[in-house]
């Protein structure tokens, strides 16, 4: 079958980079990850299809899940918008933004937790004009959703930017000369080029959110049935020495996961397929 | 519809791109602009189409100022040099696309857009490429993709910005024999700019030469070919022997001696330079002809196609020149390489030795 895969290429090494790829994915990847299968094998399906389903780790689910996919969503607004400005114009201090944006990246997660407390909870900076208005942020699911929006947003503008930068202005010159107005420009000629890319991002976005730890547990407040997210959860397992318990959930969550990124993915690779056919 | 552009003036930081340029574009006439890069000839184009906007000066399209019109309320069709298709959609959803994004009242049915763009297919003769994609094209069918996209909309003026000038020298040959019979079938008002003089004589009508943001002349190609107004038009358009001397009489004096001039306005005693083509000059042997001539050296007989190409180096002062001579004459004088002969130009045009203009290679 090897034989079959193999192309002649002027760059040879292909048994050796599969065999590489391979043994890399299993020690870093599938190994540790399925530990966290057998051990939850020791489970009998009852009492493992409990665990799972607790209305507790339930309600996590949902608030892990639903707050990543809509910090993802709203990083792929802002992510895309963030890097058509950074493309696109000059302005003072560009070079300052651009470093700005991967600060996130860089900053311990715990940090980040702490800063975006101090400034939401209720006499924070801007937590002291939202709370009047009755929007509580600290120790709510809102909260949550600010800290997985924080922490997502250097991924959508750093996968998007490249792609804005080698984008061809003269398309949407020819697109307006031939009575295209912006809306339509944007949806129909930069979009579609763009695609691919602003997916990628949000996938990256989405899985960075769904692993979240640090910077929510801080600034959520941990409430049962309300901003408790699945990854505190499992720990919270493991501190009452619940390993089994722990891993059970982590297995949901990583089976969950693999799934949507797949579909992200497939998703991604079908919109690139439309966007660039090669002979 | 005719074109009109009135004292344009455009300039990006220090740099003058467009000089208060004024040009008149008639109805249905294929004009060139001809220029070095950098004369500020696309620079005109994209201020036409409203893709630029110029510091000063107005474009009259119609007999109206449309200067403050968006491109998209001009109604012109542009051709840019890279093509600019749409990766992502077919060649027929590319040339489909200004109909598709008409305003649904003024939007031509599904049948309608169907017919017409399989109808622009065909003039490009393309109609069988419909369901590619762009990039399973060639550069030269990109173009014509491009092209047919740019007539779908059926704009009043068709602008094209170097449309040849990422294809091969045998594609682009077809290309403006191409571009020639389809203006000649459609007689929309075009525009097309080049660096080439060669496909600027063959297709335009008319050539505006530019050069540093200045217009240098327009004319009919045979006028800015046989008569140049600047020595910069004389390099530019093919090329051309530069002869260095004074002004005596009607005579250019080079070194020690006399080129005879036809009719000129400079003043004798004046620096000139006369310029001549390599087609222009007259080689004959030594001693067989008393008008006069500059004594030079055979370096090397060059034979391409119909004429010969002699490479001479002048005795003066060791300046290199081309003349062309045609086969037969070759044969009569039967020269070999490192023979003497003598020079003389049928005609030589002067201008005053102000500047020393840049000498086109012939190509």
């Amino acid at each position: 079958m090897i034989s079959t895969l193999r192309r002649h290429s002027v760059l040879p090494g292909f048994n050796l980079a599969l065999g590489y790829t391979l043994l890399y994915l299993s020690l870093v990847v599938l190994i540790p990850l399925s530990a966290a299968f057998i051990k939850t094998a020791s489970l009998s399906w009852p009492a493992f299809w409990e665990t799972v389903t607790a209305p507790r780790v339930v309600a996590s689910y949902k608030l892990t899940f639903g707050a990543s996919l809509i910090a993802a969503t709203i990083n792929a607004v802002f992510g895309l918008i963030i890097a058509w400005v950074l493309v696109r114009y000059t302005l003072p201090g560009k070079k300052v933004i651009d470093a700005l944006v991967d600060l996130p990246f860089a900053l311990p997660t715990a940090v980040a937790g702490v800063a975006l407390t101090a400034i939401y909870a209720g006499n924070g900076w801007i937590g002291q004009f939202l709370e009047p208005l009755g929007i509580k942020v600290a120790f709510t699911p809102l909260g949550v959703l600010v800290a997985l929006t924080f922490i997502g947003l250097p991924f959508v503008v750093r996968t998007v930017q490249p792609v804005l930068e080698d984008l061809e202005r003269e398309t949407e010159e020819a697109a307006a000369c031939l009575g295209a107005n912006r809306v339509q420009t944007f949806l129909r000629v930069i979009l579609p080029a763009i695609l691919p890319a602003l997916l990628t991002g949000f996938a990256l976005a989405f899985a960075r959110a769904l692993g979240e730890y640090g910077s929510v547990i801080f600034i959520a407040g941990n409430v049962p049935m309300v901003s408790e997210i699945t990854p505190l959860l499992i720990i919270t397992k493991l501190e009452q020495y619940d390993y089994v318990g722990a891993t059970a959930i982590a297995v949901v969550m990583l089976v969950t996961s693999f799934t949507l990124l797949l579909a992200i993915n497939l998703l991604q690779r079908w919109t690139q397929k439309r966007g660039a056919r090669e002979h | 519809m005719s074109i009109a552009v009135r004292d344009i003036h455009k300039q990006f930081g220090d740099f003058v791109a467009l000089d208060n340029v004024s040009l008149d574009f008639s109805s249905g006439e294929l004009t060139a602009l001809l220029g070095p890069s950098g004369c500020g000839k696309t620079t005109l184009l994209r201020i036409i189409a409203g893709l630029e906007v110029a510091d000063s000066g107005s474009v009259v399209l119609d007999g109206s100022d449309a200067s403050r019109r968006s491109v998209r309320e001009r109604n012109v069709g542009f051709v840019f040099q890279h093509y600019a298709l749409f990766r992502h959609m077919t060649v027929f959803e590319n040339v489909a696309f200004g109909l598709t994004v008409k305003p649904r009242a003024e939007r031509p049915s599904k049948a309608q857009i169907h017919r017409k763009v399989h109808d622009l297919l065909k003039l490009v003769q393309l109609d069988w490429l419909a369901d590619r994609y762009p990039s399973q094209l060639s550069g030269g069918q990109r173009q014509r993709i491009a092209l047919a996209r740019a007539l779908a909309v059926e704009p009043k003026v068709l602008l094209l910005d170097e449309p040849f000038g990422a294809l091969d020298a045998k594609v682009r040959k077809e290309l403006r024999r191409w571009l020639r019979r389809l203006h000649d079938e459609l007689h929309v008002t075009s525009i097309f700019v080049t660096h080439d003089q060669e496909e600027a004589l063959e297709v335009a009508d008319r050539i505006v030469v530019m050069n540093h943001g200045r217009v240098e002349q327009q004319g009919s190609p045979q006028e800015v070919y046989d008569s140049p107004a600047s020595p910069f038009v004389y390099g530019f358009l093919g090329a051309v022997n530069l002869f260095h001397g004074r002004v005596h009489g009607d005579v250019l004096q080079v070194g020690g001696h006399a080129l005879e001039l036809d009719t000129h306005t400079l003043g004798s005693g004046d620096p000139a330079v006369g310029f001549a083509r390599p087609h222009e000059l007259d080689v004959t042997r030594p001693g067989s002809d008393r008008r006069g001539g500059l004594p030079a050296r055979v370096l090397r007989v060059l034979p391409l196609g119909a004429s010969v190409r002699l490479e001479l180096a002048l005795d003066d002062d060791g300046q290199i020149i081309e003349a062309e001579i045609g086969r037969g004459r070759l044969r009569e004088l039967d020269l070999r390489e490192g023979e003497s002969v003598v020079v003389r130009p049928a005609t030589v045009r002067v201008f005053a030795a102000v500047t020393t203009p840049q000498r086109a290679d012939a190509r």
